[in-house]
């Protein structure tokens, strides 16, 4: 009876100390001495990354032209290229990449908890994702919008004359978002079929379980380049979202992300001054064009200011070519996508791409 | 002074009775052991929330009324993308609720005819049941799963459905049945039919009562025939057939009109129900094998009939065993149900993960997850131990 009686007093104080310990739930302010800090929350990242010896990169599981596996069983693509050229910058070989392949669903998780150090997985920059899931968008790598892919049979034209019909979309993306929006406000219906991965979605879609299929319109060029009948489909005129693709890091190491961000304007400045893969080493020894003098390092302390090697920009360059040449070798014209730079033209070629100055 | 016979006793309010007593020590230990437990769970708490700040992430379920401005396909109540989050999460609960209670049903009625069946003299039913049993078993679930969702979406186009009854149509969109529209008068109708299921609930207990009082009975059966089916079927007709059907209508894309049961929806009742079905049918065979063969003999020469020893002397005893198993079944069918994620089905998982991508509220997804899982599972148990008990011997 007093054994109970005690026994209870003390339980209950137990869970009154467990709810005091959940009371942090309605706290603001919580005291920064509380926190132990996990390796997930190391602010340094570049510290990580040069003592782990490799860089890592979450790219996608699978998507013609961004991220695939080559015949030599390993990773390449336009994003991809990227995070060679990144590990280049830092660790001074491309080939320091560990990659993890992500789902539209399970990205942002990875990247939060520190499972990888950089995401390059053609994710669109959104207001909410910059601000609200606590990431940091480095720049836009590729301009892209959202569009339709249907079989040339159903006679259809345009996107708006697909009501009632059945639509494959990626979950965890913002196509989902954009179709949702774009059905709304053209006031026709739709039965939305979720899918996990650009491959099952395009298996779903060639099944006819799905009329249309719906993703950035450089992923359509990508899955549609894969289908043994490609010329009975079709992408629709309409592009009903921008989509600006970029590769993101953790909000609060700003070092970190100036090293990302600054890599990717070496990729895009070096094609504005005519660096290539095959003449970066040369010019690098010192040119009449300051600005190239600069972001090579045979002038100023560019590479220094980052906390990295004073050839940095080099090895980014000699990973895989600058932004021009990672395009055309990925995306362009001579590959199955057969994309051409539109948008992603250099604001001199009537793109809009623009890079700050190396200065 | 020390009476004899009595030993001194260390009082629960000195510190002494903590160590040396036997109770004491225990109690002490225990007491530890939850406070442990206890402080770890406020730390780990406690440090999530503010590792979670200094992230510039917020904890708190106040995002749930935000709107979630996607569309969800299967769903039992109205949802639209300007719905909010919590509502998503009870279509997502609806549709797991939809599939568990679909699949425990069916995978009853299979996993209680395989197992007797199986234990039938007829060599080949048998042995064709034994194949189906360990092949089920022995195959991975999402694998099943992914196998009838691809045979499902292999089937014809819609234009060239499969048609049953002139009004059914399967097609690789799934089965497109006529919608029932029940006019108002058709209330009159359920009335009668929830009031004769009443009556007969009293008669039966009045017939038991009479049985035992003068040995008299009464035909139950017969007039609850005729209150639950006859009657509500000739009022039916009096107040002119209150039920109308809207037929599905070809349209350029799919049907349009009735309703439709998604392959997807389609290949996860099947496969849960067939996976499941092929444990409950052993369990079976186990209870039936467990009752005693002189319990059979016994009741054969009482004069009971095959089919009364079956109902009255065999299931009553089997139920006994079948039930607690039966029931650890019944709750892994409810969360297997969450591979629906491999086909796109828009369960609880499905539709919570893609909250958490949309607003980045992980730890409170996972915790709704674990809460509502919990609840089902808890309450699925309670019912069957309620059912266990009712259902078991009565020693005397």
């Amino acid at each position: 009876m007093i054994k109970g009686l005690i026994l209870g007093i003390l339980g209950t104080a137990a869970i009154a100390f467990f709810l005091v310990g959940s009371g942090y739930l309605d706290k603001k302010e919580v005291p920064q001495s509380k926190s132990v800090k996990i390796e997930t929350g190391t602010p340094n990242t570049l510290q990580a990354v040069k003592k782990r010896g490799v860089l890592q990169c979450g790219i996608n599981t699978g998507l013609a032209g961004f991220a695939y596996t080559n015949d030599k069983g390993n990773w390449a693509g336009f994003d991809v290229a990227y995070c060679r050229a990144l590990a280049a910058a830092v660790l001074g070989d491309p080939n320091k990449v560990k990659y993890v392949n992500l789902t539209g669903k399970n990205r942002f998780p990875a990247l939060a908890s520190g499972e990888i150090d950089i995401l390059s997985r053609n994710t669109t920059w959104t207001f909410s994702r910059d601000v609200k899931l606590g990431f940091t968008f480095i720049g836009v790598s590729y301009y892209d919008g959202q569009g339709f892919i249907g079989r040339k049979k159903l006679g259809v034209k345009s996107a708006k004359q697909l009501d009632g019909a059945s639509v494959c979309i990626q979950t965890g993306t913002t196509t989902e978002l954009n179709l949702a929006d774009f059905f709304r406000v053209n006031k026709i219906k739709y039965e939305p079929v979720p899918i996990e991965t650009n491959e099952e979605a395009r298996k779903a879609y060639l099944s006819e379980r799905c009329d249309v299929y719906t993703t950035d319109a450089s992923g359509l060029a990508a899955t549609k380049s894969t289908f043994s009948d490609a010329e009975n489909h079709m992408v629709f005129p309409e592009i009903i979202s921008k989509e600006p693709l970029g590769p993101l890091v953790r909000q609060g190491d700003d070092a970190w992300a100036d090293i990302a961000r600054w890599t990717l304007n070496t990729l895009i400045n070096a094609e504005e001054y005519g660096v290539t893969q095959a003449n970066v080493e040369s010019l690098s020894q010192g040119t009449k064009n300051p600005e190239i003098n600069r972001m090579l390092g045979s002038e100023g302390t560019l590479g220094q200011m980052l906390g990295l090697e004073k050839n940095w920009a080099v090895n980014a360059i000699k990973a895989e070519g600058n932004y021009a040449e990672i395009f055309e070798k990925y995306l362009g014209q001579k590959t199955p996508l057969g994309l051409s730079r539109g948008l992603n033209a250099l604001w001199k070629d009537g793109g809009v791409l623009y890079a700050p100055p190396m200065r | 002074m020390i009476i004899p016979g009595k030993e001194e006793k260390n009082s629960i309010f000195a510190l002494r009775y903590f160590w040396f007593e036997r109770r004491g020590r225990g109690l002490l230990f225990q007491l530890l052991v939850l406070f442990g437990v206890a402080s770890f769970f406020g730390f780990v708490t406690a440090n999530t929330i503010a590792n979670l700040e200094k992230a510039g992430l917020t904890a708190g379920f106040s995002f749930l009324n935000n709107q979630a401005f996607f569309d969800i396909n299967q769903r039992l109540i109205s949802f639209s993308s300007q719905s909010s989050f919590g509502r998503a999460l009870v279509v997502g609960l609806l549709n797991t609720l939809l599939v568990s209670s679909l699949g425990i049903a069916t995978a009853t009625l299979l996993g209680f005819l395989a197992g007797i069946c199986r234990l039938s003299h007829n060599w080949l039913l048998s042995r064709a049941i034994g194949v189906y049993v360990e092949v089920t078993r022995n195959v991975p679930l999402l694998l099943q799963i992914i196998f009838w969702w691809a045979t499902l979406t292999a089937l014809p186009r819609f234009k060239d459905s499969i048609t049953f009854f002139e009004v059914f149509h399967l097609n690789n969109r799934g089965l497109r049945c006529p919608a029932p529209i029940f006019e108002s008068s058709f209330l009159w109708i359920c009335l009668l039919i929830i009031s004769g299921i009443l009556l007969t609930i009293l008669l039966k207990n009045w017939q038991r009562r009479l049985k035992a009082r003068s040995g008299r009975s009464f035909p139950v059966s017969l007039t609850g025939f005729l209150f639950i089916i006859i009657l509500p079927t000739l009022l039916f007709f009096a107040l002119d057939r209150p039920i109308s059907w809207e037929l599905p209508q070809v349209t350029r894309f799919n049907f349009q009109g009735g309703f439709n049961i998604s392959p997807e929806l389609l290949a996860l009742w099947i496969a849960l129900s067939t996976y499941t079905g092929a444990f409950i049918s052993e369990i079976v065979r186990s209870g039936i094998l467990s009752v005693s063969p002189g319990q059979v003999e016994a009741a054969r020469s009482l004069g009971l009939s095959r089919n009364q020893t079956m109902r009255l002397i065999i299931m009553p005893q089997a139920f006994r065993v079948i039930i607690p198993p039966l029931t650890s079944q019944y709750l892994n069918l409810t969360k297997n149900s969450s591979l629906a994620i491999a086909i796109g089905y828009q369960d609880l998982v499905s539709i919570g993960g893609t909250i958490l991508n949309q607003s980045g509220h992980a730890l409170e997804i996972v915790a709704i997850w674990m809460v509502v899982y919990l609840s089902i599972s808890i309450g699925t148990s309670l019912f069957m131990n309620w059912y266990n008990k009712k259902i078991s011997l009565v020693e005397r």
